[in-house]
């Protein structure tokens, strides 16, 4: 019993240290939330498309059509992320064969248009949310940021930041999976 | 005069100093009209956290996400909303995380009470360290034999008499 108090200060130093070592080391963003979202029905937002883009709106509606998962990319023409993630997103719907819907977040209509005609659309319908509205409703703080959407208009997972890298694309495609996609030819 | 005049100046500036924080950043086409209204949406903002900067309130962030929620705050607050309708609102969205100040639940409960837990662990250990010291210093300390005695009162008396001589 006395040998036991006697080392009791040594066990809560080793218990201290070891939650330091895992709170500095490891690939943990602690700035990185989880959603409350997530097992949740996607909210009730409406947006319209982006003017003069010739590319359907988004609302929630889009989101229950039963036809299996989607991802939900919010995104911006002055987002540099996202630049970097947009070749990510095309290479999904080209190679993988996803869909994906965006949230044109806080952008002006005229730098949306130049910037998806000169890097390509992979986007089959876009919401044009210049009040950021529908950011706030999806509990976003800031672009980009993706969520992983089933047929029945459940939210089942969200990426914050660029999917970028092997690591970032298959943790997305592993949430497509388990929510019901199915690769073509697979 | 000169020396008024620096008084002034030095005067003016400490009270735009201690000022600033109470601004925080809000703009001032923000502003509500009633003012009580606006006095409830400044005490909303500040216990908002600002979930760019995440250890500011919307109050005193300038980023734009916490420009829109406070506007959006004092539009609810126009509509009618209560302080907690508004809070309820925001947690929805963003989680208990949104608010600085986290609310007591069973996933919080060892976040508020592990303090009181620590000082009570600790206390009760020192507690228990000062009874048996106590104990051992009542009992358990070996006495002097009476040579002993003798020979301390000896001691003290020729240190007396030295200082007396």
């Amino acid at each position: 019993m006395k040998r036991l108090l006697v080392i009791l200060p040594l066990v809560f130093a080793v218990l201290i240290g070891a939650f330091s070592v895992w709170g500095l080391l490891g690939d943990r963003n602690p700035q990185e939330l989880p959603s409350v979202l997530i097992s949740e029905k996607a909210p009730d937002f409406s947006l319209p498309p982006i003017p003069e883009f010739n590319v359907p709106g988004l609302s929630t509606a889009d989101l229950k059509t039963g036809k299996g998962p989607v991802l939900v990319n919010f995104f911006a023409s002055w987002c540099v992320a996202c630049k970097a993630e947009h070749t990510t997103l095309t290479r999904l719907v080209k190679d993988k064969g996803v869909t994906i819907y965006g949230v044109n977040y806080k952008d002006k209509a005229p730098d949306a248009r130049a910037w998806l005609t000169e890097l390509g659309n992979p986007y089959a319908r876009i919401g044009f949310d210049l009040p950021g509205r529908a950011g706030i409703e999806w509990g976003i703080s800031g672009v980009p940021e993706t969520f992983v959407v089933n047929g029945k208009g459940v939210v089942v997972y969200r990426y914050v930041g660029p999917i970028l890298g092997k690591k970032a694309q298959e943790k997305v495609m592993t949430a497509l999976r388990q929510a019901g996609f199915k690769e073509p030819g697979s | 005069m000169r020396g008024v005049n620096f008084l002034r100046i030095l005067l003016a500036t400490l009270i735009l100093a201690l000022s600033a924080p109470l601004v925080g950043a809000v703009e001032p086409d923000e502003v509500l009209k009633d003012p009580v209204l606006e006095a409830r949406a400044r005490v909303i903002s500040a216990n908002v956290r600002c979930l760019v900067c995440q250890n500011e309130s919307i109050d005193t962030s300038n980023a734009d996400l916490a420009r829109d929620l406070r506007i959006l705050i004092r539009k609810k607050l126009v509509e009618g909303l209560t302080n907690q309708q508004i809070y309820d609102f925001l947690v929805a969205r963003y989680g208990a995380f949104v608010l600085l100040r986290p609310p007591f639940k069973p996933e919080t409960w060892l976040l508020w009470l592990a303090p009181f837990g620590i000082i009570v662990l600790g206390g009760g250990g020192i507690l228990a360290m000062l009874v048996r010291m106590r104990k051992r210093n009542a009992n358990g300390a070996p006495r002097l034999s009476p040579e002993e005695e003798r020979a301390i009162e000896q001691l003290i008396k020729d240190e007396a008499g030295g200082m007396e001589a």
